[in-house]
C-alpha cells in the first residue's frame, strides 16, 4: 500500500504542470509527455497490484503452514491447501451476522377503460386488500426483507411493505415469522404473522407473481391473500414422493376471517402438498387445502356502506403447478402451468347496508384461474391468463344487494409480456379483458419489480 | 374405527420407510462431480443423488418438490458452495425440515471451503453481474482440489457413520493413490497446451486454466451471469480478428449459439468440455471427465497424442 501511495504522491505532482498545459496551448510535447505518464501510471498501477497478490498469497500461504506440516508426508497441493481451519463462510459475506436485507422496489403505470372508482363485481364485494389498483402512475408496494438465522434452532423473516395511499404512506406488517430448524423427524412449526400456505399463491409475495394482479379467486375469497397471526406445524414424509402435511391456526383479524373469534384462535386450516418430476424435464406440485375461517362483523364491499356477516367461511383449494424445462435447465426456455380451484361455503347472517338483516343464509361460490407462462429466450416471457367467478345458487335473498351477482358469471382474460434483464429486475406490460363488473372493461398496466441487496431464491 | 386404524397404519408406513432407508448411508450431492467422490470413497455403502446434471446450470436450479425430498432424506449434503447453490440450497434446507443438514453439522460438508479459491471479487457491485465474492465456486475443473475435498468427505462419513470408519479411510486411500497418478498423466499429456489463450463463456474454468495454463483472454458474458449480448460479441470479434484466441470453451449447458457464431466468424474452434461427471459421453466418472476434457482440449487445439 505504501508503494501505491508514494506513486501517487509522484504522480500528483506533476499535475499542476498538466493543468497549465490545458490550459496554455495544446503542445504535443506536453501531450506526448502526458500520454507516457498516463501508460506508466497504468504499468505500475498493473505491477503493484501484482506484487499486492503475490503478498496476500505468501501471507496466507504462511498461515497455513502448520496445516501443512501436519500432512508433511502427503503430497502439498499449492492451489489445492486446505485452509488451517475450515470456515464455512457458506451464508455468504453480505448476511454474516447482521440479517440479510433485500429491498423489492415496485410501481406502475395503468390505464383503464372505465373509472376504477365504478368497479365492483356483483356478488362478490371486496373485501381485505382487494380492488382495483388506481390508474396513472403509481407507487406500488415497496417491500423490505430482513432474513436471518437467530440461532442454531431458529430462522426469523420479516417482510414490511410500504405503500403509497392518497399522500400518504402507509406501513404493514406483512409477514414477521420464525421457523424451527432443529425439530426431529422432519417436522417444522412456524409461528408469528405470517401468509397461510393454504393454496399455490395465498404465501407467494406479489413480486413473485407472474402477473401485475392477483387471480380473481383470491381477491374474492381470501382478501387478495390470507395472512395473519398464527402457529403451523408441518411435516414432510421420508418419501420419494414429496408430500408435506399441515396444520395451521391463526387469530382471525382478517378477511375472511374477522373479530378475533374463538377468543383469538378464529382461524384452522390443513393443507397436504405433493411433488415430484417426470424424467428430467418435467416437475409438478399439486396441494389441496382447507381454510376455516370465523367472522364476527366483518366488512366487505363499498367501505362507506359495508355489508357485515357473521359466521363461518370454509374455502376449499385445489391446486396444481406444472412446470417444463428442456433437460430441467431454466435458464434458457421453460414453462410453466398453473391452475387453482376454490370452493367456498359461508353459513351466517348478513347485515346489509340498508338496514337488512338476513339471518342464517347460505352462500356458497366457487372461482378458477389456470395461467401458462413461457420463457421462450433468454429474459423474455409470455403469459395466458383465464379466471373466473360463480355463485352457486345465489340466494334470492341477496336480490338487489351487492350480493346479488344479477345472473352475471364474472370472467376475466390477461396477456402478459416481460423482460428480465438480470433475474434482478422486471419489466412488464399486461393487458386485461375485464368481464367481471357491470360493464366490460379494457385494462393496461406496465410495471416494474425490482430487487436489491440480498435476495434469497423463490419456492416452486 | 376406521379413525383409530388410519394413523396406525401411517405409522406403519413411517417406521417401514425409515427403517429401508438405513440401509445405506443418503448423500445428497448438489453436482454430479460430488456424487462421483462419494462413491468412489464409500462404495456401496453410500446411496448418493445429484440435485443437478451436466445439463443444467448449477446456479439456476429451483427448489423443487423432488429436491425437497430427496434432501428430507439424506444424511450428508455436499455441494460446491462459494454461493454458486444461493439461490436455492438455503431454501431447500429450510424446506426439507432435515436438522442433520444444518449449517455446522457433520452432515453439512461445503467443497470450496477446504480448497483456496480463486477470483475472490474485492468489491462487489450488482452493476458488474453475478459477482462471486467469496471467490469463484467452479473448484471441479481442476482435480488436484478433489484430494482435500475428498479427505474431509472421509472424515465427516467417518464421523456420520463410524462403523464402516476403516472402509471409507481404505477407499480414500486407494483414491488418492490412484489420482495422484491420473493427474501425473493428465499434466504430462497437457503439457503442450500450456500458455494457449483461450475465450470462455463464463468464469467456469479458472481453476482449469491455473491448472493447465491456458491464458483467458476474454468471456462471452460481458459480465458474470448476464447473457452476452450482440454488441458484445461484435467488439469480441473484432478484439479476436485482431489477435487470435486458440480455443473458446464452453460447458454443455451454456446456450450453444453465440459461441458457435463466434467460432464460425473467428474460424477458433469451439470446445464444449463436460465440465462435471456426465458432460460427455467419455466422462461417466471422475477420471473420464478429465480424460475427456484434456482429448478435447488437445483436439480442438490440433494437438492430438491419439494414434
Amino acid at each position: 500500500m505504501k508503494y501505491r501511495l508514494a506513486l501517487w504522491l509522484f504522480v500528483l505532482s506533476f499535475l499542476p504542470t498538466l493543468a497549465s498545459a490545458d490550459t496554455a496551448s495544446a503542445d504535443p510535447d506536453l501531450q506526448a509527455i502526458r500520454a507516457e505518464l498516463d501508460a506508466m501510471k497504468a504499468q505500475y498501477e498493473l505491477r503493484i497490484g501484482r506484487l499486492e497478490q503475490r503478498l496476500e498469497a505468501a501471507e496466507q500461504e504462511l498461515a497455513q503452514q502448520p496445516a501443512h506440516s501436519e500432512l508433511s508426508s502427503q503430497p502439498v497441493y499449492a492451489v489445492a491447501a486446505p485452509p488451517a481451519e475450515a470456515r464455512s463462510d457458506y451464508a455468504s459475506a453480505s448476511s454474516q451476522y447482521n440479517p440479510a436485507i433485500g429491498v423489492i422496489l415496485n410501481g406502475a403505470a395503468r390505464a383503464y377503460s372505465n373509472d376504477p372508482e365504478d368497479h365492483s363485481i356483483p356478488g362478490f364485494p371486496a373485501g381485505g386488500e382487494s380492488g382495483l389498483a388506481d390508474e396513472g402512475l403509481t407507487l406500488g408496494e415497496s417491500e423490505f426483507v430482513f432474513t436471518s438465522n437467530v440461532d442454531d434452532w431458529f430462522y426469523g423473516q420479516v417482510t414490511m411493505a410500504v405503500e403509497a395511499e392518497d399522500g400518504d404512506f402507509e406501513t404493514s406488517l406483512e409477514e414477521a415469522f420464525l421457523d424451527t430448524l432443529n425439530m426431529p423427524g422432519g417436522t417444522a412449526l412456524r409461528f408469528g404473522r405470517f401468509y397461510s400456505s393454504v393454496g399455490y399463491l395465498n404465501n407467494k409475495h406479489l413480486h413473485t407473481w407472474a402477473f401485475a394482479d392477483q387471480a380473481l379467486p383470491y381477491s374474492a375469497f381470501m382478501g387478495g391473500q390470507y395472512g395473519d397471526d398464527g402457529l403451523q406445524a408441518r411435516w414432510l414424509a421420508p418419501t420419494d414422493l414429496y408430500l408435506e402435511l399441515g396444520a395451521e391456526v391463526f387469530r382471525g383479524s382478517n378477511y375472511p376471517a374477522a373479530g378475533d373469534a374463538d377468543n383469538g384462535f378464529g382461524t384452522k386450516a390443513v393443507f397436504a402438498k405433493f411433488g415430484g418430476d417426470v424424467g428430467m424435464s418435467n416437475s409438478w406440485a399439486a396441494g389441496v387445502s382447507w381454510l376455516g375461517a370465523k367472522a364476527k362483523d366483518r366488512d366487505s364491499g363499498d367501505e362507506d356502506a359495508p355489508i357485515e356477516f357473521s359466521g363461518d367461511s370454509d374455502t376449499y383449494i385445489a391446486d396444481l403447478v406444472w412446470k417444463w424445462a428442456p433437460n430441467g435447465n431454466i435458464r434458457d426456455r421453460n414453462l410453466i402451468f398453473q391452475a387453482e380451484y376454490m370452493w367456498r361455503e359461508e353459513n351466517g347472517d348478513y347485515l346489509l347496508p340498508d338496514g337488512q338483516f338476513l339471518p342464517s343464509i347460505d352462500n356458497d361460490a366457487s372461482g378458477w384461474y389456470a395461467q401458462l407462462i413461457y420463457q421462450w429466450q433468454p429474459r423474455w416471457r409470455v403469459g395466458l391468463r383465464m379466471d373466473g367467478l360463480q355463485l352457486d345458487d345465489g340466494d334470492r335473498a341477496f336480490a338487489g344487494s351487492e350480493l346479488d351477482d344479477l345472473g352475471d358469471d364474472p370472467r376475466r382474460y390477461s396477456l402478459m409480456f416481460d423482460y428480465s434483464h438480470s433475474e434482478f429486475s422486471r419489466i412488464r406490460v399486461q393487458y386485461n379483458r375485464d368481464e367481471t363488473g357491470l360493464r366490460n372493461s379494457d385494462q393496461i398496466t406496465v410495471q416494474y419489480i425490482m430487487s436489491i441487496g440480498a435476495h434469497g431464491g423463490h419456492e416452486f | 374405527m376406521k379413525s383409530k386404524f388410519m394413523p396406525k397404519l401411517l405409522i406403519m408406513a413411517v417406521v417401514l420407510l425409515a427403517a429401508n432407508s438405513h440401509a445405506a448411508l443418503r448423500v445428497f450431492a448438489c453436482e454430479p462431480e460430488w456424487k462421483a467422490l462419494a462413491e468412489v470413497i464409500a462404495g456401496s455403502h453410500v446411496k448418493a443423488v445429484s440435485a443437478t446434471n451436466a445439463l443444467q446450470d448449477p446456479h439456476y436450479v429451483q427448489a423443487r418438490p423432488s429436491l425437497i425430498a430427496s434432501t428430507r432424506k439424506a444424511d450428508l449434503l455436499i455441494c460446491s458452495g462459494a454461493d454458486l447453490e444461493v439461490g436455492w440450497l438455503p431454501l431447500l434446507l429450510r424446506k426439507a425440515n432435515n436438522r442433520k443438514l444444518q449449517p455446522g453439522s457433520p452432515g453439512f460438508l461445503i467443497a470450496s471451503d477446504f480448497v483456496t479459491r480463486l477470483d475472490k471479487a474485492t468489491s462487489l457491485d450488482r452493476s458488474r453481474g453475478d459477482q462471486h465474492a467469496l471467490g469463484n465456486p467452479h473448484i471441479q475443473t481442476d482435480p488436484r482440489n478433489f484430494i482435500p475435498v475428498a479427505r474431509e468427505l472421509t472424515r465427516r462419513l467417518a464421523q456420520i457413520d463410524p462403523d464402516n470408519a476403516q472402509g471409507y479411510q481404505q477407499g480414500l486411500s486407494a483414491f488418492e493413490a490412484q489420482w495422484n497418478e491420473a493427474i501425473a498423466q493428465w499434466e504430462q499429456r497437457a503439457d503442450p497446451l500450456r500458455g494457449k489463450t483461450v475465450v470462455l463463456y463464463h468464469q467456469s474454468w479458472v481453476y482449469l486454466d491455473s491448472w493447465l495454463g491456458l491464458v483467458e483472454v476474454a468471456t462471452l458474458e460481458n459480465k458474470p451471469g448476464v447473457p452476452p449480448s450482440g454488441a458484445h460479441l461484435n467488439s469480441l470479434l473484432a478484439q479476436l480478428k485482431e489477435n487470435p484466441a486458440a480455443l473458446i470453451i464452453r460447458t454443455p449447458y451454456q446456450n450453444p449459439k453465440p459461441a458457435e457464431w463466434l467460432s464460425k466468424q473467428t474460424g477458433i474452434p469451439q470446445a464444449v468440455l463436460p465440465f462435471t461427471v456426465g458432460g460427455s459421453a467419455e466422462a461417466h466418472d471422475l477420471y473420464g471427465l478429465f480424460d475427456s476434457t484434456i482429448n478435447i482440449l488437445l483436439e480442438k487445439a490440433g494437438l492430438s497424442d491419439e494414434p
